[in-house]
């Protein structure tokens, strides 16, 4: 029966690129008298969930300093300006939510 | 995470958990794995700030383990020497699978998810090398690059590797610089926004009749075999090209679409149409053959001619039935064109879309508090683009255009049985040659 004969067929997927190492930041050896930003990516309420994240440092971690910043435009878009104030005036961040 | 690896600041990334297998392969991909990233339920959208706060102070629900104990151990725990390790490799793509009987292949793409789940063509080397035959292009010339999302990588593909979805699809040879065409735009029909996307496709110029595709009765769908692989072939190769379609980790939206089997893909037409043909309001002959990508296909408004009496009440109704994020593309039977002509004195596709820009309107206050525009559009009126900025000041009952002009379309399909018409909320990407494809 032909349907059971083996034959040769091509693949179908595409080539994927090379996968580069990136390196994360140290992380700091505590959180106390720190400033973490809430960086708010502005999709389907992440806002209000970042919020919330602030008031459980108010409450539970009143020594660490909280920062709630919005990104510039949509998350579709990189925002170098909010990266820099982040790097210059921040020791942390907390992204949210979604993708 | 630019912000953790780029800028030196060490971030933890939260997610609601129906994203874990989606961020953790971007994060992989992105040569980043062990990336810090935290979990809360899915959904935040519409929940109080009382229930947000359960999530806060509750369980990480992938890990079981307490939220922002996790977020402070992402923020302070040292990496181990498995996270320190460098992690940059080759990935690759043979050419040929393992030979195996029909039977066994066709479950192994299948199981693999390289179809869309109806029947394929095996493609045999000597099926997809009657279908190199009608592309003067190399086989191995690299033809683009796609993703399914803004967060992915690009894959790259060749024209080999098109040849091969286009045989899956059932396409005839005679048809592979159109599909070479679409793959060439870079536009994926296999987008993997929640909003279960698809993607149409319009074919003008010559190579319409050459192929013997439907722009009359029923050219959208199912009723023409150019009009159908030609689709097929687009769905596809956007899906394999660019490194798969899964649900929860290459695809997410929440619904589907039936479109996305055949990514609305037919001729305008152009014989039947009182107006220029869309291709060469896009700067192509009319000699010329191309194909126009239009991607965010999922809202569509239709009705059934244009009343003397209250026509422009009846398409102001269907305006603003669309999100107000996707812009409107007005598919027209071409009894409907000219009844436009004949009710408004449209004699030209601009005049009618400088009208529909003018009267998609709604009262500000509602369109800001649409959630597509929370996420979409305010952000960018908040930090001055125009024109949202200006549209921002508008008092909450004051009626704000809901688009802008250059995003508005006019497209003529159909076989004139009856003046129906239908609007397509979608976004115009591209048109691309297809006579450089051939």
């Amino acid at each position: 029966m032909a349907g059971r004969d083996k034959i040769t067929v091509l693949n179908p997927m595409g080539y994927p690129p090379k996968v580069a190492h990136h390196s994360l930041a140290p992380r700091l050896d505590q959180l106390d008298d720190k400033t973490i930003y809430l960086v708010d990516c502005r999709f389907d309420d992440s806002e209000l969930l970042l919020k919330e994240i602030q008031n459980w440092f108010h409450d539970r971690m009143p020594s660490v300093r909280t920062v709630f910043k919005r990104i510039s435009s949509v998350y579709l878009k990189d925002d170098p300006a909010t990266w820099e104030e982040i790097e210059a005036n921040g020791d942390a961040a907390i992204i949210g939510v979604g993708h | 995470m630019k912000i953790d690896h780029e800028y030196g600041v060490p971030t933890v990334a939260v997610h609601t958990s129906v994203f874990q297998w989606v961020v953790r392969s971007v994060a992989r991909a992105n040569g980043m794995p062990h990336m810090r990233q935290v979990f809360v339920p899915q959904p935040v959208i519409g929940k109080s700030p009382g229930e947000l706060r359960a999530y806060v102070d509750g369980n990480d629900p992938i890990t079981g383990r307490p939220v922002m104990q996790e977020v402070i151990e992402g923020l302070t725990a040292p990496f181990g020497e498995e996270e320190l390790k460098e992690t940059a490799f080759e990935r690759s793509t043979p050419r040929s699978v393992e030979p195996a009987s029909e039977e066994e292949l066709y479950r192994l793409f299948q199981e693999n998810q390289w179809t869309d789940q109806l029947p394929i063509i095996l493609p045999t080397e000597e099926r997809v090398a009657a279908m190199l035959v009608r592309t003067s292009r190399k086989p191995d010339e690299v033809v683009g690059h796609m993703r399914p999302t803004d967060f992915r990588e690009y894959w790259e593909y060749t024209v080999e590797k098109v040849a091969v979805n286009a045989v899956m699809a059932g396409a005839k040879p005679e048809y592979f610089p159109v599909i070479l065409a679409l793959a060439a735009s870079g536009v994926s029909a296999r987008g993997s926004s929640t909003s279960s996307m698809a993607s149409m496709a319009v074919v003008n110029g010559p190579v319409r009749s050459e192929l013997g595709m439907n722009c009359g009765t029923g050219a959208m769908a199912p009723y023409n075999h150019a009009n159908a692989t030609i689709g097929r072939a687009y769905g596809l190769l956007s899906q394999n090209l660019q490194g798969g379609s899964v649900p929860g980790h290459t695809y997410m939206g929440s619904q589907g679409n039936g479109y996305a089997y055949g990514s609305a893909t037919f001729g305008e037409n152009e014989e039947r149409s009182p107006w220029e043909p869309f291709h060469v309001q896009h700067g192509f002959k009319p000699t010329e053959s191309a194909v126009s990508l239009f991607t965010g296909c999922r809202s569509t408004a239709f009705s059934l001619g244009l009343r003397e009496k209250h026509w422009r009440e009846h398409v102001r109704n269907m305006l603003r039935g669309l999100d107000p994020r996707t812009p409107p593309t007005l598919l027209l039977d071409p009894l409907t064109a000219r009844m436009f002509i004949d009710r408004g004195g449209f004699d030209a596709k601009e005049k009618l879309i400088a009208w529909i820009d003018d009267n998609a309107r709604m009262p500000a206050g509602e369109f800001w508090d649409y959630q597509l525009a929370q996420n979409y559009i305010y952000p960018r009126a908040t930090f001055g683009e125009e024109p949202w900025a200006t549209r921002l000041k508008a008092a909450p009952d004051e009626p704000i255009q809901m688009f802008l002009r250059k995003d508005i379309h006019v497209v003529v399909v159909g076989g004139e049985t009856n003046p129906y018409w239908r609007i397509m909320g979608c976004t115009y990407q591209k048109t691309v040659s297809v006579d450089e494809w051939k």
